[in-house]
């Protein structure tokens, strides 16, 4: 027995020297770097975006180090309580689905979401509020949804797996329709341009930044989405026995709004102020 | 060890694994057609003929299926001239897409199975053949044929497993197949170990009755 | 052409190294395969029941369970197995295995299933009065094994392991779930960052193609090195 403990304890002992060991005086965030303007990379592959630039500034508030950690999307959770980082930033929604598994600290941005198409679908034009909010809907809200369940009956609705937006979609309240799941919103985007995909759902924020940069006609369509399904708006997702970095965050947050920054960050990368 | 989600997430698993079985049932139907098509052409006496074929089973054997399918579903998606003919009416659906790659692929490797068959022929039977005045195209389609296609059971059983988890890939465009169901499954519940015993086993029960009936074929047309 | 530059504005550069990480991958998967093969392919030829049961569950699945699959149970649950054995030992702290050494562990314990039996075949198939006659000469097991049996069983294992390298290569590219940068994952974020997905993943097919077409030619000169006096 002792001979099978030493060799075990020594390949554990080799595989520490090829990884390495976590070092405590940094915070690690973990982002998807592929949700402009949330989280993306320039060119030369950095981290960039909304959350990037805020992530900065509440680290500071915090008074430690900030390292920013690329991660897919639909690694993200399980990543964190593997402890590979200590928060995720990655335009993640607070749902009570995500709060079995994860605390959140107090929501620092709203997420809208809307249905997009190409210009010349026949959803275009649809005839709904500007906006409708799903924590308690009222009678234009489910009005609305009713409008929606007509327009996607039978359609190809497309959005990025794991999040709220799958979410809604499977809820049954916009009906039967033909869902698509990609890895990431850029498949998602992809999809919809070439018309394998009817309708898409996700920020509209997201939508609105591939028409800019790929120039594409892709059209806002239907009501903009919050609540309900669509959760709480996006906050930090810190693990569940993390009490103290928890306390850190919902600190550095209240901070980061009084001074402003959460608006001003917000205004530079969404064009308004997404902040909460 | 999980037992209760193992209970609930079987049948979502078994229904999924339908999905599977027909990916895997068509694309191998028409894969063998591709296969017997390039493993006749490997035959050829014309130079061109038989480099071109050889060309076709090089490239989908040396290059990993996951690409092969990404070419087809992404790339070939992104010619804007392809989507306003009519065979966008099948390359805009992910699941033929990935039934045209899966049936290339396995075309491929069908292929270089038969030409070994064929070629290992012994050549007197086909002489046999010919004394007794059969005509070529006979002795092909009644004798050469239904041998290469015994000799060839054992190695195309392995490629009907291959090509099972060969399925699997369709789960990266977008199709819930059974490992598709399997990993959304894995990443709501954080219980990797679970999943992968569930659905691994459904795996090792379509792999198991594959094998045996390769066997059960194999001694039902033995030459003894 | 310019996509494929060197430097700031071309993918020739990024690519380059995404190449030489497959190959790294693949070179450390199909050693990590070769010491389970070490392990497992006595386990398949011994006589004890429940050693041979073991040693048969290892190879039917593995390569009967679909390798995505086998990746996702590492990519999941990989750390988390690590650091609850560490936990026996008392380490509490976050073990990071980064995405390499998983992402090669999974491919080569799936190598290690094909060149197992690739390895219990060649030496079931070395005539066995190869065996007699290293007892004959007195040999003792360490001599017998790795001066008669290893060569023989070498020359007629080659043909097949290079089949297994050949999958073990193709199979990197499914480790691109896990965000490891090889191939595939770089070419996946070149066609998504220039929106060329034709391109870039054409471009992925040739360089595979490259690396099949090298790897042939280096192993069959393996072949003919271990076939002299034959």
């Amino acid at each position: 027995m002792n001979i099978i403990k030493k060799t075990i304890f020594s390949v554990l002992a080799s595989l520490l020297i090829i990884g390495n060991v976590n070092a405590s005086d940094k915070i690690k965030i973990g982002t998807e770097g592929a949700y402009p303007p949330w989280n993306s990379k320039d060119a030369s592959g950095k981290l960039i975006g909304f959350e990037v630039e805020l992530a900065y500034t509440l680290c500071r508030y915090i008074g430690k180090q900030c390292v920013i950690v690329e991660q897919d999307w639909d690694g993200m959770i399980p990543a964190l309580i593997m402890r590979k980082f200590d928060a995720i930033m990655a335009g993640m929604s607070i749902t009570d689905e995500r709060k079995k598994a994860i605390s959140f600290s107090q929501g620092y941005a709203d997420e809208v979401a809307s249905l997009a198409v190409m210009k010349g679908s026949d959803l275009e034009g649809m005839k709904t509020p500007a906006g409708i909010g799903l924590s308690s809907p009222n009678s234009d809200a489910k009005k609305a949804l009713k409008t929606i369940t007509a327009a996607l009956a039978g359609k190809t609705v497309c959005t990025q797996t794991g999040t709220i937006h799958q979410n809604f979609l499977e809820s049954g309240d916009v009906g039967k329709i033909n869902l698509r799941t990609y890895k990431t919103q850029d498949e998602v985007n992809l999809d919809l341009a070439s018309g394998r995909c009817d309708v898409a759902l996700a920020a509209a924020v997201a939508f609105s930044d591939y028409a800019e940069k790929s120039g594409k006609p892709v059209v806002l369509v239907g009501p903009t989405f919050s609540g309900g399904a669509f959760g709480n708006g996006v906050g930090v997702g810190i693990r569940q026995d993390d009490t103290e970095l928890l306390r850190a965050f919902n600190k550095a947050i209240d901070k980061a709004r009084k001074n402003g920054d959460i608006s001003r960050i917000a205004t530079k990368w969404f064009g308004f102020d997404a902040s909460m | 060890m999980d037992l209760e989600l193992m209970i609930n997430s079987f049948p979502k698993l078994l229904s999924a694994a339908l999905i599977t079985l027909k990916l895997l049932s068509v694309s191998l139907i028409i894969g063998l057609f591709i296969g017997l098509f390039f493993a006749i052409l490997r035959l050829n006496k014309n130079i061109f003929i038989n480099k071109f074929a050889y060309g076709y089973s090089y490239i989908f054997r040396g290059t990993p299926l996951l690409v092969q399918i990404f070419i087809i579903y992404f790339g070939l998606g992104q010619i804007e001239y392809l989507r306003s003919t009519v065979l966008w009416v099948i390359l805009k659906e992910p699941y033929w897409c990935a039934i045209i790659a899966f049936a290339l692929n396995t075309g491929a490797y069908t292929s270089e199975i038969l030409r070994s068959a064929f070629q290992t022929i012994k050549s007197g039977i086909i002489e046999a053949g010919k004394s007794l005045g059969i005509s070529n195209k006979v002795i092909f389609y009644k004798i050469q044929i239904p041998i290469a296609i015994r000799q060839s059971l054992p190695a195309y059983g392995n490629e009907i497993i291959l090509m099972m988890k060969g399925t699997s890939l369709a789960s990266t465009v977008t199709i819930m197949d059974l490992t598709g169901v399997a990993k959304y499954i894995i990443s709501t519940t954080f219980k990797p170990v679970e999943v992968f015993i569930v659905a691994g086993s459904i795996y090792l029960f379509m792999t198991f009755i594959i094998h045996n009936l390769i066997k059960f074929l194999e001694k039902k047309y033995s030459f003894n | 052409m310019e996509l494929l530059a060197f430097g700031k504005t071309g993918w020739g550069d990024e690519l380059l190294i995404a190449t030489l990480m497959t190959i790294a991958v693949s070179i450390t998967a199909m050693i990590i395969g070769f010491f389970f093969a070490l392990i497992f392919t006595p386990l398949k030829l011994s006589k004890n029941k429940f050693l041979n049961f073991i040693g048969n569950s290892y190879t039917t699945v593995i390569r009967g369970v679909p390798e995505l699959l086998v990746i996702y149970l590492f990519f999941f649950g990989g750390t988390g197995a690590v650091m609850y054995v560490a936990s026996i030992f008392g380490y509490n702290e976050y073990i990071e295995i980064n995405a390499f050494v998983t992402g090669a562990f999974a491919i080569g314990i799936i190598s290690g299933a094909y060149s197992t039996e690739v390895f219990r075949g060649a030496i079931q198939s070395i005539d066995k009065g190869q065996f007699e006659a290293a007892n004959v000469l007195g040999l003792n097991k360490f001599g017998k094994f790795f001066k008669i049996i290893l060569p023989q069983t070498l020359r007629l294992a080659i043909p097949n392991l290079s089949n297994v390298w050949q999958i073990t290569l193709k199979d990197t590219s499914l480790i691109s779930v896990t965000g490891l940068v090889e191939i595939m994952r770089q070419s996946y974020i070149a066609a998504g960052s220039t929106r060329d997905p034709l391109f870039f993943y054409s471009f992925a097919a040739v360089l595979y193609l490259l690396l099949t077409f090298v790897s042939m030619k280096l192993i069959n000169r393996l072949e003919v090195k271990y076939s002299r006096g034959y």
